[in-house]
């Protein structure tokens, strides 16, 4: 198989790159070559050491369990790296052992603490009194700030001023342009259902919004990938950035950017650019980088220059990866929207916010609605649009330049004559059935439910029986014994730079004064990835075997991955009462779909006849599953373990606003109390989490697995 | 393809030609307005809602009185109280509705650099404290005073509180004291942070319904008394002395806190009736909590809550308009 590790355009978000991987093929081994290309150019190990130091075959050689004779046994155990880290990890930590008395047995030390809270109050105070006079202020950021104004005021007056029938015509017919009728019929229902459900104008300030920071995302995210694709060295300093800004909770930024822009639309804007634009750089350059060297050089040969060869060769190349790139953005975009809505962003996470303040699962869905139908509209057709590159007909072309020409028109037309507003009396509210449906499970599935006891027992002994003791084991653990774990995980799944990262991240977390909290938080996601990869296996088994639980699955997935959190917190609560439980729960929630449409993916990947070898043998389903796909599917299944971290450690400060206490709660009082000392370092803190998460589940290096 | 690729460069260049086209000159970004307000050239006044249903109570009105009396067009916004005040100084929110205090924010905005306004009171009083369900005060007649608390303990347990009882407190944004108040008056409690009000309400709910025992962090007004009556308990005796002191020795119970409005300074000034409309709002707790009621309870939208006590208590409202 090729190789599917990498963990380049899977983001925070959601995989939409797995989902996309049946129409990215050649994407993918763009991908291979590119990480090989990159662990050339890191892993010193590659360079000066045997080739068996390259990590990822050390997890290989660990599941091969070959059958050698008993007298070489010891010797090849000691050639195979992983003993042999494993052995030096030993002595180190009898070393650490002997050490200990004097590095205190418990919590990270106070002495080894730093306090931020006089400087960063300091900065937000400072802040405070110049933004409205320093230079720094008026002529830079407040251009930035001016300029989001501008255009999403732009976009939200022509969208305005087209009405309901024009931008329902002319969205529809860009559809139909782009990605074909299905596409086109699918926005035109979608739409349909955001004025049905009386939420047309807070659409209309979404995708206004959307647009701006959409549009801004690619450019800078363009700009930048061209620069790493050009330059091997910016795409080195980039790198590093781009694996942060991956793990990098949306809600951790907000409270430096409201700080500087205040609240609205601009802190919006910006906020969604920051966390939109590193999908779209890594992809442009991966597709610029991972350019077939044979046409490269023959456009050489025909004596082209750098800027010709670029513009000719290099970019139309990349165009499939570019296009992804978009399609990502737009994704992470749209999952902003909503947590954008606590900065006064406006729009249909506003209306969700709100609902959510007066306790109302009904209204809330009815705004959540239309986010998850512009996500799928969204999604299929930037999609349908790349499945179709390259594959355009000059008649097919000007047949739908020529309907796309006749429906803007139309809309053009309707916009002067028809009536603007979404008209009142075409609205259909299902707010009260809903929450009935809420009040009635929350009534019935609470407690004493006959057997399997209430939802409510069920969260208790999931807090008394996983949360607590993983919290207990970890927070009793010394400070110096879970650096070595640590360490340590990250050293046997990858390289010693990896094992470096992961410790010098939880070291941070210790040195920002935050090591409780963390470990607390920690605990949560532990527990939390533990239900979701036992759930998502299973249920991604299930699908693999049936391409029609698949199909059913597709929609259900979808709605879970975009449907705001804000809407099932409440339903969650009202069963699984206040605290970790439910947080945990909610990030399962969304976590599930990526491991699901990950496990499904590695599972059929499995070449078939493997798969054919092993029941001509006359193996049952499950010895088949067991030992011949599970084990060839491996290295997807890490990367579904890699992906559920991240993605539950995203939603922690979600959890945050449910009871769960810790790291999330901070960021959330931080942000709600102005106290950029709280907030910003719970933030930081969440980040180094991500990044010893990322680098103790990752194993990096791929190139062992896909031959 | 080329197409997608000139798109992006178009909106590139839109983009960049905008941030030119704004000027070259300083901008000052705390003057700037919502890029939804006024969008038919309507007069636009731009309300911050609180997270709590009694601030959506308020606003909601107001909006509605603004819009059919006045004829402004009402946009809200939903920010916690620290950063509405920042969007305050900065014009970005004409009014805040109801303010429970913040005396850091009132000295740096309203003292020093007057960029926001006092818009007078609101006519209802604020007071937070701790309550236990009435059936459970009706179970154990000595449980409503902090020096019985440690007995009942146990009653109080929940997974998430360790084996003491659980203090259930709400929203990051609110005021609280309740972890000082905890370790100064020695009480064998965990407080627990249901993270937001929401969170908070919906646990209670659920207490209520199974007649299960609680000790919460509230306040007054509150729709929530009407469907689930709740005892307040007895916490030492509030003193200035007492709120004077470090956060951290605080032992005394919360003040009760005559709600405020603030506005912009500039729209205090210059915005006309509605900021005459803004400054005269002045109602009841009832009247408020009738309001908050139809929101939360009855689950109607907000401006049809609005309306209907518009069109029932005409006397009240008559007497704010400009």
């Amino acid at each position: 198989m090729s190789t599917s590790m990498n963990t380049e355009n899977t983001t925070t978000t959601g995989d939409r790159a797995t989902e996309n991987e049946a129409r990215t093929a050649s994407t993918k081994t763009a991908e291979a070559k590119e990480t090989a290309a990159r662990v050339a150019a890191t892993d010193p190990h590659v360079a000066a050491g045997p080739a068996p130091t390259v990590p990822g075959s050390s997890a290989a050689a660990l599941a091969a369990r070959s059958d050698a004779g008993s007298a070489p046994r010891l010797r090849g155990l000691l050639a195979r790296p992983a003993v042999r880290k494993l052995l030096v990890l030993a002595v180190l930590a009898a070393a650490a052992g002997v050490l200990g008395s004097r590095l205190g047995n418990g919590l990270w030390p106070g002495d080894l603490t730093v306090s931020l809270d006089q400087p960063l109050g300091k900065a937000s105070d400072w802040i405070i009194d110049n933004r409205d006079h320093h230079p720094l202020f008026t002529y830079f950021l407040g251009h930035l700030s001016n300029a989001a104004v501008l255009a999403v005021r732009g976009v939200y007056l022509v969208l305005l001023a087209l009405g309901w029938p024009g931008v329902l015509l002319a969205a529809t017919a860009l559809a139909w342009r782009c990605a074909g009728v299905r596409a086109a019929v699918t926005t035109a229902v979608s739409l349909a259902v955001c004025g049905l459900l009386g939420m047309w104008v807070p659409t209309m300030q979404t995708i206004a919004l959307m647009a701006v920071a959409v549009a801004a995302s690619v450019a800078v995210g363009a700009v930048l990938g061209v620069l790493a694709g050009v330059s091997a060295r910016f795409h080195r300093t980039l790198q590093p950035l781009l694996d942060t800004a991956q793990v990098l909770p949306a809600f951790a930024y907000l409270l430096p950017v409201v700080l500087v822009f205040g609240i609205g639309v601009p802190a919006a804007a910006l906020a969604t650019v920051i966390y939109a634009a590193p999908p779209m750089a890594r992809l442009t350059a991966l597709g610029l980088r991972s350019a077939d060297p044979q046409v490269l050089e023959a456009v050489d040969s025909l004596g082209a220059t750098r800027r010709q060869r670029l513009l000719t060769a290099r970019l139309p190349l990349a165009r499939k990866e570019i296009l992804l790139g978009v399609n990502q953005t737009i994704m992470m975009a749209l999952s902003m929207v909503v947590i954008a809505s606590v900065i006064g962003a406006g729009g249909l996470g506003d209306r969700v916010y709100q609902a959510l303040a007066s306790v109302d699962v009904g209204n809330a869905l009815s705004a959540g609605i239309p986010i998850v139908l512009l996500a799928v509209v969204l999604d299929r057709t930037t999609a349908a649009a790349g499945a179709r590159l390259g594959e355009e007909s000059g008649s097919k072309r000007t047949a739908d330049t020529a309907v796309a020409l006749a429906a803007a028109a139309a809309a053009v037309i309707a916009a002067t004559v028809g009536r603007r507003a979404w008209p009142d009396g075409w609205a259909v509210s299902f707010a009260e059935p809903v929450n009935s449906a809420v009040d009635w499970m929350s009534a019935h599935l609470y407690t004493g439910v006959p057997v399997v006891g209430g939802t409510a027992e069920i969260a208790g002994h999931f807090t008394g029986w996983v949360l607590d003791p993983i919290r207990s084991v970890l927070q009793g653990t010394p400070w110096w014994g879970l650096l070595l774990v640590a360490a340590g995980c990250a050293w046997l799944i990858g390289t010693w730079r990896g094992a470096l990262t992961a410790a010098a991240a939880l070291a941070a977390i210790g040195v920002l004064g935050v090591w409780k909290p963390a470990l607390d938080t920690l605990s949560q996601v532990l527990a939390a990835v533990a239900v979701t990869l036992v759930l998502g296996f299973a249920v991604g088994v299930a699908a693999a075997r049936g391409r029609r639980i698949e199909r059913l699955l597709r929609p259900v997935l979808d709605v879970m991955q975009t449907m705001p959190q804000f809407v099932y917190l409440i339903p969650v609560v009202a069963l699984l009462g206040v605290g970790r439980a439910p947080a945990a729960a909610a990030a399962v929630v969304y976590a599930l779909p990526a491991v699901v449409r990950i496990t499904t993916q590695g599972l059929k990947q499995v070449q078939p006849a493997a798969v054919e070898a092993a029941e001509s043998l006359g193996a049952t389903r499950w010895q088949v599953l067991r030992q011949v796909q599970l084990p060839l599917a491996r290295p997807t299944l890490m990367l579904a373990v890699n992906q559920g971290m991240v993605l539950v450690l995203a939603v922690v400060i979600i959890g945050g606003l449910v009871g769960s206490g810790a790291l999330g709660y901070q960021v959330v009082f931080g942000l709600a109390q102005g106290d950029l000392a709280t907030g910003l370092v719970a933030g930081a803190a969440i980040v180094c989490l991500g990044v010893l998460l990322d680098r103790t589940t990752q194993p990096r290096r791929t190139d062992k697995d896909s031959k | 393809m080329g197409k997608k690729k000139t798109y992006a460069i178009t909106a590139a260049a839109a983009f960049s030609t905008v941030t030119a086209l704004s000027g070259c000159g300083a901008v000052d970004m705390t003057e700037q307005r919502s890029p939804f307000a006024g969008a038919a050239g309507a007069k636009t006044v731009t309300l911050s809602v609180q997270s709590w249903v009694g601030a959506q109570a308020n606003t909601a009105v107001a909006k509605y009185l603004l819009e059919h009396e006045l004829g402004y067009r009402v946009d809200t916004v939903q920010v916690d109280e620290v950063p509405a005040w920042d969007a305050l100084s900065q014009g970005r929110v004409d009014a805040i509705m109801e303010d429970w205090g913040h005396p850091d924010q009132e000295k740096r905005y309203i003292g020093d650099k007057r960029l926001v306004a006092r818009g007078g009171g609101l006519g209802v009083s604020g007071h937070i404290g701790w309550w236990v369900p009435k059936y459970l005060a009706d179970r154990h007649p000595d449980i409503a005073d902090w020096h019985n608390l440690n007995k009942y303990a146990h009653l109080f347990r929940s997974p998430e509180s360790g084996g003491k009882g659980q203090l259930l407190d709400g929203s990051p944004s609110y005021v609280t004291n309740d972890k000082a108040l905890v370790k100064n008056l020695g009480l064998d409690y965990e407080v627990v942070f249901a993270g937001s009000e929401a969170a908070q309400i919906t646990q209670l709910k659920q207490q209520y319904k199974r007649h299960k025992p609680f000790l919460t962090y509230w306040y007054k007004p509150q729709w929530l008394f009407k469907q689930v009556p709740m005892v307040e308990v007895k916490l030492p005796k509030y003193t200035d002395a007492c709120a004077a002191k470090d956060p951290e020795k605080i032992d005394c119970a919360y003040p009760t806190t005559p709600l405020q409005k603030v506005l912009n300074a500039d729209f205090a000034e210059n915005g006309g009736r509605a900021a005459k409309l803004l400054k005269n709002f002045h109602w009841s707790e009832r009247d408020q909590n009738e309001v908050s009621l139809l929101i939360a309870d009855k689950k109607m939208k907000p401006q049809d809550a609005a309306r209907k006590w518009v069109e029932e208590h005409p006397r009240v409202w008559r007497e704010w308009l400009p």
